[in-house]
């Protein structure tokens, strides 16, 4: 684990970096492009802060390794591109039901399918937000920078120990191969889940505000029953009952749902009212900054609004901006965020510049602003 | 003197039960129950993971230790997390066949090839009973099932056979006829360090049963007449099949750690 200081470094290593930093104590992975830096760096350095690596036989088996991993009592890990991604659905269904913290790093890459493994995509937005089966709410940041790699996946940790959830962290082939200098500050904020108090009985329940119930470890001796059915406060799995599932969805739901204040983050810049929001997240966002700084300088009244953390949405800024501007979404897929930025701005006033396979140049995207505000 | 009730009190929690009359998921908590309470080990380290069917349900909800009741298939995966986690905790799998060589089949394998210090148990009732009864990998070439109600056209697999060969310190077949036999290697499988595996041949009455027109008891009677302790005999070979001394996945991987500096948090 490198000392606090700045680097030049690629961003998938700044990502394990990150997870280190936040107290990664298991990884589990398997290889695939182009998130393998991130399992390659830590099979070297995780040993050395006692963490524990593997490399399990798939995807499916890493994220269970980590679900595991989570109730020995360890902060845990793994990092994969589309095609595990997608191997991975079931499970993460599985952490969020049976509220089981872990960091699930997806490296988009160019698909569907087997895609362009090297070419960066944003083509898992949703698949992020819908990928496994029943109703649930699930948190998903996505980073635009190398810097970005390491603080949000500090983040991840801190929201997923907090919240008792799964959390996405949605990369993509540009930054997670970028290199580019970053710094590991001298301190780094760590959230750790809450643990259970004497009194408590109750792990899969609560009334607490924050509809968070505290967890503890397997060989506590609280003869815990965790399971993905669905369950009573003490983890009784209740397979019939109305109560019982709408008591449990609905908390679990609203833990995100309620708490979104907390969770969103965004930048922008002259949004207000401006003739022309451009919205764009993860490294395309670059050049699409870049491009609405320049025709600011050239006197156009144009915004730039960039997700930070993309699920929840920060939908209620984005119907703001909807009803005073013209917004344009430009991202590296044709449908990643599309439904949703469309949802809160209508389709009235929204343009889209999708490009595949790679970044645009800031001219490119200059020249998109133009042929729209004139 | 330990009675059968103060078994009960101490490993069973008090749910109403939801295996059919005559099922052998009941005499496999029996039998973990009484091997845990031999071994002497501290029940508060025991981790009971298992995944979808009958038998996951053997642990989960009814066996007092912390319990892990995972997806189909998976169970295997999400005990190595565990026990890599935390190498004080004594890990149980328990799965059914459909779970364990059906599904998961690619994580048992490397599971021993790792030979990760899990003591899975693999309750074989030859067929996917929770869903009403379909072939299973285990499930005979010939047998009609729901799924093949023209005879089964592919074969069952001997799962016992290739644990041994993925590289497993221990592997063994009992049945629940055999009861005080299988509790002994639980035991056993507590103490050896290294990946366990246990056949365990288990009836359902409710759907082989139902069909062959045999009861539970009779089906218990099928397993003392048609297995054999004798390699050289004709018949289902229940026993010991193998028990070698090989490197364990998470000593290996703690060992790395403190090597390198680490302390295992």
């Amino acid at each position: 684990m490198l000392k606090p200081g700045t680097y030049f470094m690629e961003g998938n290593e700044a990502c394990a970096e990150g997870a280190m930093r936040a107290g990664l104590g298991l990884y589990a992975g398997y290889p695939i492009t182009p998130a393998s830096e991130v399992m390659n760096h830590l099979a070297k350095e995780l040993p050395k802060t006692g963490g524990r690596f593997l490399q399990m036989e798939d995807e499916i088996a890493s994220i269970a390794a980590v679900i595991g991993g989570a109730w020995s009592g360890l902060k845990s890990m793994t990092a994969t591109s589309g095609p595990g991604f997608s191997l991975m659905q079931e499970n993460i269904g599985y952490a969020v039901m049976t509220e089981t913290p872990c960091v699930i790093v997806d490296v988009q890459r160019a698909g569907p399918s087997t895609g362009q493994a090297t070419k960066p995509g944003t083509g898992d937005v949703m698949q992020s937000r819908f990928g496994s089966h029943g109703d649930y709410e699930i948190i998903a940041l996505a980073p635009n920078s190398v810097q970005e790699m390491f603080d949000f996946t500090v983040r991840s940790f801190n929201l997923s120990e907090r919240y008792r959830t799964p959390v996405v962290l949605l990369a993509d082939a540009g930054v997670g191969h970028m290199r580019e200098k970053f710094t590991i500050p001298e301190k780094v904020k760590t959230i750790e889940r809450k643990r259970p108090k004497e009194v408590d009985k109750e792990f899969f329940d609560t009334h607490e505000e924050d509809h968070v119930p505290p967890m503890p470890d397997f060989g506590e001796g609280y003869e815990l029953m965790v399971t993905g059915s669905t369950h009573l406060g003490d983890g009784t799995r209740d397979t019939a009952s109305f109560e019982a599932q709408d008591r449990l969805v609905r908390r679990l739901n609203a833990k995100i749902n309620d708490n979104r204040e907390e969770i969103e983050d965004w930048e922008e810049m002259g949004c207000n009212r401006a003739d022309l929001v451009l919205i764009s997240y993860g490294s395309i966002s670059r050049p699409v900054k870049g491009a609405v700084k320049k025709a600011r300088e050239d006197g156009y009244d144009i915004g730039f609004f960039r997700p930070k953390v993309i699920w929840p949405s920060p939908e209620d800024r984005m119907k703001e901006i909807g009803k005073n501007s013209e917004v344009m979404l430009v991202e590296l897929s044709l449908q990643g965020y599309r439904m949703e930025v469309e949802r809160c701005v209508g389709s009235e006033n929204l343009y889209i510049f999708d490009i595949l396979n790679s970044l645009p140049t800031i001219e490119q995207v200059y020249e998109k602003i133009m042929e729209v505000i004139e | 003197m330990i009675t059968t009730k103060d078994i009960r009190n101490k490993y069973v929690k008090n749910y109403p039960s939801a295996f059919c009359p005559g099922c052998g998921d009941g005499m496999v908590l029996n039998a973990m129950s009484r091997a845990v309470e031999k071994s002497g080990i501290d029940q508060k380290k025991v981790a009971a993971v298992s995944g979808i069917g009958c038998a996951a349900w053997i642990p989960s909800p009814y066996w007092k230790v912390d319990t892990l009741h995972t997806t189909h298939g998976r169970a295997i995966p999400h005990a190595t997390g565990l026990k890599v986690g935390n190498k004080d905790l004594e890990v149980m799998v328990v799965s059914g066949d459909g779970d364990c060589a059906g599904i998961g089949g690619n994580h048992l394998l490397h599971a021993a090839r790792n030979n990760i210090d899990l003591n899975v148990l693999m309750i074989n009732n030859g067929l996917y009973a929770m869903t009403g009864g379909q072939v299973a990998p285990t499930t005979e070439h010939g047998e009609k099932t729901l799924t093949t109600p023209y005879g089964n056209p592919s074969q069952g697999i001997d799962i016992c056979n290739v644990v041994k060969h993925s590289g497993a310190s221990h592997v063994a077949r009992w049945t629940t006829y055999h009861m005080n036999e299988l509790i002994k290697e639980i035991e056993r499988t507590i103490d050896i360090k290294g990946f366990s595996f246990i056949e365990v041949l288990s009836q359902c009455p409710t759907r082989t049963g139902k069909k062959e027109g045999l009861s539970g008891v009779e089906m218990l009677e099928w397993y003392r007449e048609n297995t054999t302790k004798n390699k050289e005999e004709e018949g289902i070979y229940v026993g010991e099949i193998q028990y070698v001394e090989r490197t364990e996945l998470t000593e290996e991987i703690y060992e790395q750690i403190s090597k390198r500096g680490g302390k295992p948090r």
